[in-house]
């Protein structure tokens, strides 16, 4: 499913040359729930926008669902992430003062589904991420954090992607509304949807059943884990 | 996919109303301004060349030269070097010309029933009616008993009327005093249309001998209005009267004359000189606009795209093509300058007939000032609106979604 062999990216600015990630290879399989966990600086975010398709290894290579990412161009890197990854990021991005229904919406654009279909599909996927129908028609910024963060994941629900790509979901909620978020997380493996979990906090990565700790650019540790929900 | 772009930009220009609100206001009032202004630069400029048309065709005016004191020149027309006989000569000895008016011209203080003006005197004959295209409108002219005996007559303009009668009165039969001396009010002329300097409205006629008795004092005139019978004759007549007026006045060498003949194009191209100034100054002025116009466009556009940045980031990590995301932003340039081009070609052709009804002339709003504004204004729309969202579809989208 996920292939990375041998993952290198190195930053130069001017005269200064950062090694992000220093050769990382990993699988990782249909099905799963990985944590990727590492201090800040450790590369664990360049490794979640290698693998996001977002950014492109300088050398090494990333395979997901058989295609070869790190040779694609701008525009097949947008029709991967539109068709095979769902994003939450830490900060929601959600566009602001758009309703609930239209954020979830948005990777639809310019798909050529009709607008019936695309609501339908919207709403199935706001119910699926756990979000009450009396708000689908609230403005963004009228929500609450937990509930952004349930827009946010119905939104990464929409094109039934092969990975869901969390970065730091919890980072900005609060303690009981993080461990909501990550029951739902937990739900969504259930169901069978692939996830991997970008974070620095040990209690949230103890979700997965495979933790994967990245230092200085280099896998430190792959091991599987049995969750401890009772941890959050 | 044209409806999803064409929705996308509608809600995104109506969910923030102030913004675009503000975006569109800054392009109105950029081009209306450069309309109005050129429109009132070009109505003043087409009222002083219709003024002037007005004044009379195949007018040739003959002003005393300057007076020469020890070679020190005193100015054109400070010599007393024209005279009625000179004007007699022209009507008598020169063909194809229709009408001689010797004239003498002053202010004075006029009043009338307690109330009083400032105005022109001018003393001439009833050649002057031909020769500067005046018409009567009530009442007569003087003729040629009330020339000869110089009756105490006069013959007011219709500003100088309402001035002093008021709005509606008769003045026919009245009487005014002019320095100090009764006159009869015989007539009134039809408006002419003149405004400010040299009202053509505001003006009394008196018979010729007359003002050199009751007035000027002395047989000197101020000029002498020619009108040649055709205007394929001015040139001849004109040389004509210079001939005559040098062998009168015994000046052998033309460049010595003690007098200067001008014709109407004369007066329009000296006029023409200063309405160009004029017309300069307005378009400098309209040109600075369309520059802060622009300028602000610019910015506006420039903060909005830039504020922006994250939503275009956002757009990419979602999968949006980058093709989409700059049509887009170029949809929602193109229908903001548009919106706001529309309002403000309205605005500024509003604002002209504003100005046409508050001032007394025709603001003419000119196609060329409209393509101009709108052109300027929509190229700085467009190009600032799209080419930073241009620049942010092109970052990386974790560039962009870090951006501040």
């Amino acid at each position: 499913m996920i292939e990375c062999k041998n993952l290198v990216k190195t930053y130069i600015n001017g005269d200064v040359r950062t090694d992000a990630l220093k050769g990382v290879s990993f699988k990782i399989d249909k099905g799963e729930f990985v944590s990727i966990i590492g201090p800040s600086g450790s590369g664990k975010s360049t490794l979640m926008h290698i693998l996001g398709a977002l950014d492109n290894p300088t050398s090494g290579e990333y395979f997901l669902d058989g295609h070869e990412v790190s040779k694609l161009d701008d525009d097949e890197l947008s029709d991967l992430r539109r068709n095979m990854i769902g994003f939450v990021f830490q900060a929601f991005n959600l566009l602001p003062r758009t309703t609930v229904l239209r954020n979830v919406m948005l990777p639809l654009l310019y798909s050529g589904m009709t607008a019936e279909k695309r609501i339908k599909r919207a709403k199935e996927c706001l119910k699926y991420a756990g979000m009450e129908e009396s708000k689908f028609m609230n403005l963004s910024n009228q929500l609450s954090g937990g509930q952004m963060q349930r827009v946010a994941i119905a939104r990464s629900l929409i094109n039934n992607p092969s990975i869901i790509l969390a970065d730091e979901p919890t980072g900005n909620l609060d303690t009981k509304t993080s461990k909501i978020i990550m029951d739902a997380f937990r739900e969504l493996n259930r169901k069978g949807h692939t996830i991997i979990l970008i974070t620095h906090e040990m209690d949230v990565a103890d979700c997965a059943n495979r933790i994967i700790q990245i230092r200085d650019g280099l896998v430190e540790r792959d091991a599987a884990n049995k969750p401890n929900d009772h941890l959050i | 996919m044209i409806g999803d772009l064409f929705k996308e930009t509608i809600w995104s220009l109506a969910g923030n109303k102030v913004r675009s609100g503000l975006t569109i206001l800054g392009i109105v009032i950029g081009i209306a301004s450069v309309i109005a202004l050129v429109a009132v630069g070009q109505g003043a400029q087409n009222s002083i060349a219709k003024n002037i048309e007005s004044i009379g065709s195949n007018l040739i005016i003959i002003s005393p030269g300057s007076q020469r004191v020890g070679g020190i020149s005193q100015g054109g027309g400070s010599s007393e070097t024209l005279t009625v006989d000179d004007a007699e000569a022209i009507k008598s000895e020169i063909s194809n010309v229709s009408a001689v008016a010797p004239s003498i011209s002053k202010r004075y203080q006029i009043t009338a029933k307690g109330n009083n003006t400032n105005t022109q005197i001018i003393g001439t004959n009833s050649d002057y009616l031909i020769a500067r295209n005046v018409a009567i409108n009530s009442g007569s002219f003087f003729g040629e008993t009330q020339m000869k005996s110089s009756a105490k007559v006069a013959v007011i303009g219709p500003t100088t009327s309402e001035d002093i009668f008021g709005a509606d009165a008769d003045p026919v039969g009245q009487t005014i005093r002019i320095n100090n001396i009764d006159f009869k009010v015989i007539g009134v002329t039809v408006s002419k249309g003149g405004s400010g300097f040299n009202n053509q409205d505001d003006i009394v006629y008196v018979p010729l001998l007359t003002a050199q008795h009751y007035l000027s004092g002395n047989d000197y005139l101020n000029n002498i209005s020619v009108a040649a019978s055709d205007q394929q004759d001015m040139a001849t007549v004109q040389s004509q009267i210079t001939e005559l007026l040098l062998r009168r006045h015994k000046i052998s060498d033309s460049t010595q004359a003690d007098f200067s003949l001008m014709n109407q194009n004369d007066i329009i191209a000296t006029a023409s000189s200063i309405t160009g100034t004029f017309t300069m100054l307005l378009s400098s002025i309209a040109g600075i606009s369309l520059l802060v116009g622009g300028i602000g466009i610019m910015n506006m556009m420039l903060t909005t795209v830039t504020e922006r940045t994250r939503e275009i980031g956002l757009r990419k990590a979602v999968g949006i093509r980058k093709i989409y995301i700059n049509l887009q932003f170029l949809t929602e340039a193109v229908i903001l300058t548009f919106l706001g081009g529309g309002i403000g070609i309205i605005l500024g052709w509003l604002a002209s007939l504003v100005i046409s009804k508050l001032m007394s002339m025709t603001a003419q709003v000119s196609l060329s000032s409209i393509l101009l504004a709108f052109g300027v204004s929509a190229g700085v729309g467009i190009i600032f609106g799209f080419y930073p969202a241009r620049r942010a579809a092109n970052l990386s989208p974790i560039e962009a979604l870090r951006y501040e």
